[in-house]
């Protein structure tokens, strides 16, 4: 009956998720003015900033989650933090390649070093996807939960510093950065934020639906195995 | 003394003679490894001061039940309770009350036996001067006095086994638990340590082994695993 | 003697007796200078070139001995006697931390002046310098420890603990190599941004101790 419940409202997250985010795009593309500097090209800010700072969040979270998870042992923490993630992940590697096209848009080169988001994101990005071989070089399922839930904290813990070091070895504060120059005008600060949103949302419900379907393939996991056992 | 050799029962639980509250308590205790059962559902209750003995084909559970009672594995079902600590959850309060021999020694190779044993003394807060002289006397009962300043590495198998008791019995525990602590040793070694693990004071005993005889003989209680 | 100071002393013998780590690790050092030499076809460093050549192979010279950290624990029982006594397993975090410290000031006590003569043109850059890499040891051995326990309890562990390591230690570098930079440039110490890499290396320290102090018990269970 819970399950049930929780299908309606992912179905009406997913629905959300889609009308905001269509409302969003729509602003950045109908109604924010195109950057005088930068044309049109700088309409992937909509999409790169959005990913970049919802993913960043998302390894917090995963952070939070496995510090609950070392409190309570209760692997549905662990569930959530390994999706969490799982799909920051994926939207760090949209984020990279969002910004290499900005990058070649804007500058014509594939890669700035000069660009700090970018860099702390490549780092980020490198330290998150060894979580994965981690996990499966360890066997026994606890302790590959709770060794999964040290590394999501210390990783957690590690992401703001990063950015803090990588920003302080650029000497200068370069032009060359994805900053709009001073403040952004009403029109585009209200079309980023929608967006933002919907980027968010977009987070939760791919959270929530790998979550469900972990959850049914668990269950299903342990149907067939009691099913064998008589 | 009792020899039970229904499956996996030693004395009912809950069923004892007299007003002591049991050493060790363990109702259903389970241990599973992913989907391999590690140790069936074990029930039976120690008095302190009894000696259990633990015997069963290998793969049974010995020595796994070995070390949940050591608290160092987590049991996945059942109860149990050792020394009046609640596994898992009060496993803090059972540190440094056991002494545990398992099927390795705990030992690190490239100190002496006399460091190694210095070491695990000090890891149990004993005051220096008194495991000083408790080490001294351990090796002396041991007849391994005079290798005591040699490495680890160079002794053979039985000696270590004999160092490793002197390091189980080092802090005086109040439970014994002995995982086949006769597997290395000749006859004569035997003799020698057999009055450190015997009866003796009120130290609860569980020795595991698969020598049927050699456990049984002196034990209040058999346990056998399947 | 506390059970903190009786695992350092441990951990010290054993080093001093075998000397499986230090020797490789200096050794290494020396050896990736020489290659440095050839690479990028210079006798002579200063400032960044300086930084970037000194600060990277110290690191890897440090993953030598984080990748055996734990060996003993693991084969030798060490983790079990640890679990069984008294004590707060945290100790065995501090202990092991302590050791490594010690460890990379010893690399850095041999592996630095030999840098110095074989490409400083000066090295009163060198003392400020030292308390750098002092604070760098701190960082590094705070996450060191814990990503080594992560990785001695795995299958895969030779390889794993670089991998999880090194982007890890990426503001530690950073920091180092930006202090570098001034320190050791061609015509003396220059100071500049000297106290901010020392508050990033500080930062640092103290994030990832009380990271591996908070989760490490979680490490060593069951």
């Amino acid at each position: 009956m819970a399950t049930a419940l929780q299908q309606i409202t992912l179905r009406r997250l997913a629905i959300v998720t889609v009308a905001v985010m269509g409302a969003g795009y729509a602003l950045a593309f109908l109604y924010a003015p195109q950057d005088a500097t930068e044309g049109f090209a700088q309409k992937i800010f909509y999409l790169h900033v959005p990913l970049a700072i919802v993913s960043l969040l998302g390894f917090i979270v995963a952070g939070i989650h496995a510090i609950r998870h070392l409190r309570s042992g209760d692997p549905k923490h662990d569930a959530r933090s390994y999706v969490s993630i799982h799909i920051s992940v994926i939207l760090g590697l949209a984020v990279l390649l969002t910004g290499a096209i900005w990058a070649k848009s804007q500058w014509g080169v594939w890669w700035e070093w000069r660009e700090p988001t970018l860099v702390s994101f490549l780092i980020v990005f490198l330290l998150y996807a060894t979580y994965y071989p981690l996990r499966y070089a360890i066997e026994d399922r606890d302790r590959q939960a709770r060794y999964a839930s040290v590394f999501a904290i210390t990783a957690g813990a590690f992401v703001p510093l990063n950015f803090l070091a990588v920003r302080l070895a650029q000497p200068y504060i370069h032009p060359r950065t994805f900053s709009s120059s001073g403040g952004l005008p009403g029109e585009m600060l209200l079309a980023f934020l929608v967006c933002l949103a919907g980027m968010a949302l977009l987070w939760l419900t791919l959270v929530w639906f790998e979550l469900d379907a972990k959850a049914a393939s668990a269950n299903l996991g342990r149907i067939r195995r009691a099913l064998e056992a008589s | 003394m009792t020899l039970q050799s229904a499956a996996v029962e030693g004395r009912p639980a809950g069923a004892r003679s007299t007003e002591t509250a049991p050493a060790i308590e363990a109702r259903g205790l389970r241990r599973d490894f992913g989907d391999r059962t590690g140790l069936g559902g074990v029930s039976f209750s120690l008095l302190p001061g009894e000696g259990m003995a633990v015997i069963g084909p290998n793969g049974s559970g010995k020595s796994t039940l070995l070390r949940i009672l050591a608290g160092l594995l987590r049991p996945s079902g059942g109860e149990v309770r050792v020394l009046g600590c609640a596994l898992p959850k009060e496993t803090y309060r059972l540190r440094g009350r056991v002494g545990y021999l398992g099927h390795d020694p705990l030992l690190y190779r490239d100190l002496t036996a006399r460091e190694n044993l210095a070491l695990a003394g000090a890891l149990h807060r004993m005051d220096p001067a008194d495991a000083a002289a408790r080490i001294d006397s351990l090796l002396e009962s041991v007849r391994m006095a005079n290798r005591a300043g040699d490495r680890i590495a160079e002794l053979s198998a039985g000696m270590r086994q004999r160092i490793d008791i002197c390091r189980a019995l080092l802090h005086d525990p109040d439970l014994l638990l002995m995982d086949e602590p006769d597997a290395h040793l000749d006859p004569e070694a035997r003799q020698l340590v057999a009055p450190l693990i015997a009866a003796g004071g009120d130290r609860t005993r569980v020795l595991v082994s698969h020598d049927r005889e050699v456990a049984t003989a002196g034990a209040d209680i058999v346990l056998e695993l399947r | 003697m506390t059970p903190f100071t009786a695992i350092l002393r441990k951990d010290l013998r054993v080093e001093l007796r075998t000397l499986r780590s230090l020797p490789a690790m200096a050794l290494f050092a020396v050896t990736a200078f020489v290659i440095f030499r050839f690479g990028l076809d210079r006798t002579s460093l200063d400032g960044e070139l300086a930084a970037g050549v000194l600060v990277p192979t110290l690191l890897f010279a440090a993953l030598l001995a984080i990748n055996r950290l734990f060996v003993a624990e693991r084969e030798e029982g060490g983790f079990e006697l640890i679990r069984l006594a008294p004590i707060d397993r945290t100790v065995l975090f501090a202990a092991k931390a302590s050791a490594l410290v010690i460890y990379l000031v010893v690399l850095e006590l041999i592996a630095v002046p030999i840098f110095a003569l074989f490409f400083l043109d000066t090295a009163s850059g060198l003392v400020p310098f030292a308390l750098v890499l002092v604070l760098a040891d701190i960082g590094l051995a705070a996450t060191g420890t814990v990503i080594s326990t992560i990785a001695t309890m795995s299958s895969a562990r030779d390889l794993l603990a670089p991998l999880i390591l090194l982007p890890l230690l990426v503001p530690l570098v950073i920091a180092a190599a930006g202090a570098g930079e001034h320190l050791l440039s061609a015509g003396g110490p220059d100071y500049g941004g000297f106290g901010k890499w020392l508050g990033l290396l500080g930062l640092y320290d103290l994030v990832f101790l009380l990271v591996g102090y908070a989760t490490f018990d979680f490490l060593l269970e069951d």
